[in-house]
């Protein structure tokens, strides 16, 4: 088994980008969580972090929208946004075209997918690795599942496209970490932007905290889109995850609606037998 | 100028730099890119995910950009088409 790591996180860019106005108190426990998230990935000894994501108009438009998308490059960049405004340098992050490669090859034999050999990161993935991969130093390769323009993959090829990464991965001797970041509800970017629906949070991150497959499955998106807005539909990038890890669960390590970073702020990390994810005090950070 | 033309410009204009060097239009259509109108643009129904980036770029800051779309409701009305669209529909 080369699957050394899983979890998820947030990424929004008011994470990094308006850090000062948030409330100390909660924003210092997320910091804290993802603080923590980076100590459990690195204990694990990571070769490659595969990081799923749902991109935001970085690379991929709708004269050719990629449902899935991994990147195959030995070396990425971002964020292609304001340094300033993201509060994130622009800097180049290390990929591994040929684990890339091996990794697509492996899950063309259950899921269609798009690759690409050139790829800029946004604040979807920037803020991740800001908190998680400090020095880029860990090869990354980026994976997209479009979850801004309709239409949209459908949630089971989500959980069918998780269950073909984890298989990629236990075909490859490399030591291989998974972090999917998304946000729950949330309405980003739109007039709209810091309402969150916290009873749809938290109802959400129990179906996601079971495993429960049939329970994540059966949202609609026009369900979603009413209770969670269409920052909601990022949690394919959840299913994807749910479906890496099935028959394991995650542990909530943090959530907490912070409305200035336009989401509920969250950490979760799975247990995976035989991987060393999981230190002493988990679940110390989650509030009831 | 349809709602694809306006989000693939803004695309091309956010990522490259290459595209905002030598972007140059007499289109009249496009003064709200221009300008920007970022309140004309939200209501024409372009994506927030796109729409944010531009206004970052034009030098917005996030209270600014929150202001100018609700402006843009109260000017031009309720967004057009696109995404959004829906969201004004009980």
């Amino acid at each position: 088994m080369s699957l050394a790591f899983a979890g998820v996180c947030s990424h929004a860019p008011g994470i990094t980008g308006r850090s000062q106005r948030a409330d100390p108190a909660l924003r210092d426990g997320f910091y804290a969580s993802l603080e923590r998230m980076r100590a459990a990935l690195e204990a694990t000894r990571p070769d490659a972090l595969v990081v799923i994501a749902a991109e935001h108009f970085a690379n991929f438009f709708m004269n050719n929208m990629p449902s899935l998308c991994v990147g195959m490059a030995d070396q990425y960049e971002g964020p292609i946004e304001d340094e300033q405004w993201l509060g994130i340098r622009h800097t180049r992050v290390p990929g591994n075209a040929a684990l890339s490669q091996r990794l697509i090859v492996s899950m063309m034999n259950d899921v269609d997918l798009a690759y690409a050999q050139e790829w800029k990161f946004d604040h979807g993935i920037m803020v991740p690795l800001n908190f998680l991969t400090p020095r880029y130093d860990l090869p990354v390769i980026p994976v997209n599942i479009n979850c801004q323009g309709p239409p949209l993959i459908p949630l089971k090829r989500c959980w069918a496209f998780g269950r073909a990464l984890r298989r990629a991965c236990e075909e490859a001797p490399e030591r291989i970490a998974v972090v999917a970041t998304g946000g729950i509800s949330h309405w980003p970017a739109t007039p709209d932007s810091g309402k969150i629906n916290e009873r749809w949070d938290r109802e959400f991150l129990r179906r996601f905290l079971a495993n429960n497959r049939g329970e994540l499955l059966a949202y609609t998106d026009e369900e979603t889109w009413i209770e969670a807005g269409q920052g909601g539909f990022e949690i394919r990038t959840f299913i994807a995850l749910s479906g890496l890890i099935e028959g394991s669960r995650c542990e909530l390590w943090f959530y907490a609606p912070i409305p200035i970073f336009a989401v509920g702020c969250t950490v979760a990390v799975a247990h995976l037998p035989g991987a060393l994810t999981n230190p002493p005090g988990a679940n110390d950070t989650a509030r009831p | 100028m349809s709602l694809y033309s306006v989000q693939k410009l803004l695309f091309g204009l956010n990522r490259d730099p290459a595209v905002r060097a030598r972007y140059e239009t007499d289109f009249e259509e496009l003064e709200a890119v221009r300008k920007p109108d970022i309140g004309l643009l939200y209501v024409m129904g372009v994506n927030g995910q796109i729409l944010m980036h531009y206004a970052a770029l034009r030098g917005f800051e996030w209270d600014a950009y929150i202001a100018a779309m609700r402006e843009g409701e109260q000017r031009y009305g309720p967004v057009r088409t696109g995404l959004y669209q829906r969201a004004r529909t009980p």
